[in-house]
């Protein structure tokens, strides 16, 4: 059995910055991240973040992780960093049981925990939808991104969320054609600063469109796609054919909670939020006393907010495990003020509407 | 929509005619089509299922899919050969 006072599981955005104010507070920390590299999906992010200068605007997801694990450096041995290691359980006694590659299975026992465990990417029902050439989007950007993978010659790109329009103009920084993007919604659900690079370069942007079948024997071929009226019903007669080699499936995300599930925290559906979430308190903790929360896990949201979010459980965290940090409330309130400010907007509030349901007062 | 070849669970091969016959029969619980289906049991553990399952249950039930259970999720996360558990705690630092 291995003790650590700060358990962190998830070495993305949230878990790092959680990682820095838990180390800041004095606690020692053990990061378990399942990938060989820490960063989460920082590492594919290829694009400049906007936001504020506290969140590295302007600079690219991909050079984040390194800014962040400097901050980490000067802390030595406090902490522990243990890459290919997947969380598997969290237990009744507070037990937490870590996969280390493939053969080795370690127990932690820690003070407290903070799950930074971030998103999966949701799936979409659609006639003959497991023909090879079906992906997530994220997948596909991680194969281009992080390995160097071109995924296809001719893509549909299914959602216009974020997600589904910066890849598909990295797709076609690679040299793979987008033959379309489409949405369900009537309108164009993530920047018009990423949708209009897409449509400067002609590809056609298609709302109120769903993909009601893949076609092709062995490996995708093409797809129908048709219109949809605003109550998100098919209309008959619209059917309209695109030959493509991959279709990227970017209908969201939705929290990776299922350690929250098993270690009998209080969930709840909140759509604004994008799935199963569990419920917490104004200091990023669970119904069950000493796991946190930060990032994605609790909501969906972006990059910037989990970074903030993991500074605020960390400092939290910390001092449930008895290192309350100096100029604490000044520390919280600033931070705070942070996280409003990046809610300020229109997509803003929807996430607040979501944290009002699901945030109890102490 | 042909409905028999939408495949809702790529882990136990589970279509969307699979569920819809299921609700109609009156399985109308995650747990219920779990138990007759295997869904959410495979290598994934429910995440591409989960939230298919629960949409088409609200729609055909009525019910808003916020009042309805999702699975129970259980230790271990991924998949673990049964003899790296019977090992046992393997800290190799003490």
């Amino acid at each position: 059995m291995r003790e650590t006072e700060v358990l962190i599981i998830g070495g993305g955005p949230a878990g790092l910055c959680a990682a820095v104010s838990a180390l800041e507070s004095g606690a020692s920390v053990t990061i378990l991240e399942r990938n060989r590299r820490l960063g989460g999906q920082l590492v594919k992010q290829t694009h400049m973040f906007f936001g504020s200068k506290e969140q590295y605007a302007s600079f690219r997801g991909i050079d984040i992780p390194a800014i962040l694990l400097e901050k980490l450096e000067k802390y030595g041995d406090k902490l522990r960093v243990e890459t290919d290691c997947t969380a598997l359980g969290i237990y009744e006694d507070g037990v937490v049981t870590a996969l280390f590659g493939e053969e080795r299975y370690v127990k932690y026992l820690p003070k407290a925990i903070v799950v930074a465990t971030g998103a999966s990417e949701k799936a979409l029902a659609f006639e003959n939808n497991d023909l090879p050439g079906i992906y997530g989007a994220g997948a596909v950007q991680t194969l281009m991104n992080v390995y160097g993978v071109k995924p296809g010659n001719k893509v549909l790109m299914v959602g216009a969320g974020n997600i589904g329009l910066i890849v598909s103009y990295q797709l076609m920084q690679a040299g793979v054609e987008v033959v379309a993007v489409l949405d369900a919604a009537p309108k164009i659900g993530g920047y018009c600063v990423h949708a209009s690079k897409i449509r400067r370069a002609g590809v056609p942007i298609l709302v109120s469109h769903t993909v009601t079948r893949a076609l092709g024997d062995k490996t995708l071929e093409g797809a129908i796609v048709c219109e949809m009226d605003e109550k998100f019903n098919v209309i008959e007669g619209t059917e309209k054919r695109y030959d493509c080699d991959v279709m990227c499936i970017s209908v969201g995300l939705t929290p990776l909670t299922e350690l929250l599930g098993m270690a009998g925290c209080e969930m709840k559906y909140v759509p604004e939020l994008s799935g199963i979430v569990p419920a917490r308190n104004k200091a990023y903790m669970t119904s069950r006393d000493g796991i946190f929360v930060a990032g994605d896990v609790s909501g969906i949201e972006e990059a910037s907010a989990a970074m903030v979010e993991g500074y605020l459980a960390g400092l939290h965290c910390a001092a449930y495990a008895g290192y309350k940090s100096e100029n604490f409330a000044q520390k919280v309130e600033d931070l705070e003020g942070q996280l409003a400010k990046l809610r300020g907007g229109p997509s803003g509030a929807h996430i607040l509407r979501g944290i009002q349901k699901n945030v109890k007062e102490d | 929509m042909k409905d028999d070849n939408v495949i809702i669970c790529r882990c136990s091969d589970v279509t969307l005619k699979d569920i819809r016959d299921l609700i109609d029969q009156g399985y109308n619980t995650f747990d219920e089509i779990k138990r007759i289906t295997r869904i959410g049991m495979g290598a994934c553990q429910g995440k591409t299922c989960t939230q298919l399952v629960l949409r088409e249950i609200a729609t055909r039930t009525g019910k808003p899919i916020e009042s309805l259970k999702p699975q129970t999720s259980r230790p271990t996360a991924v998949g673990v050969k049964l003899g790296v558990i019977a090992k046992g705690d393997c800290d190799d630092e003490k």
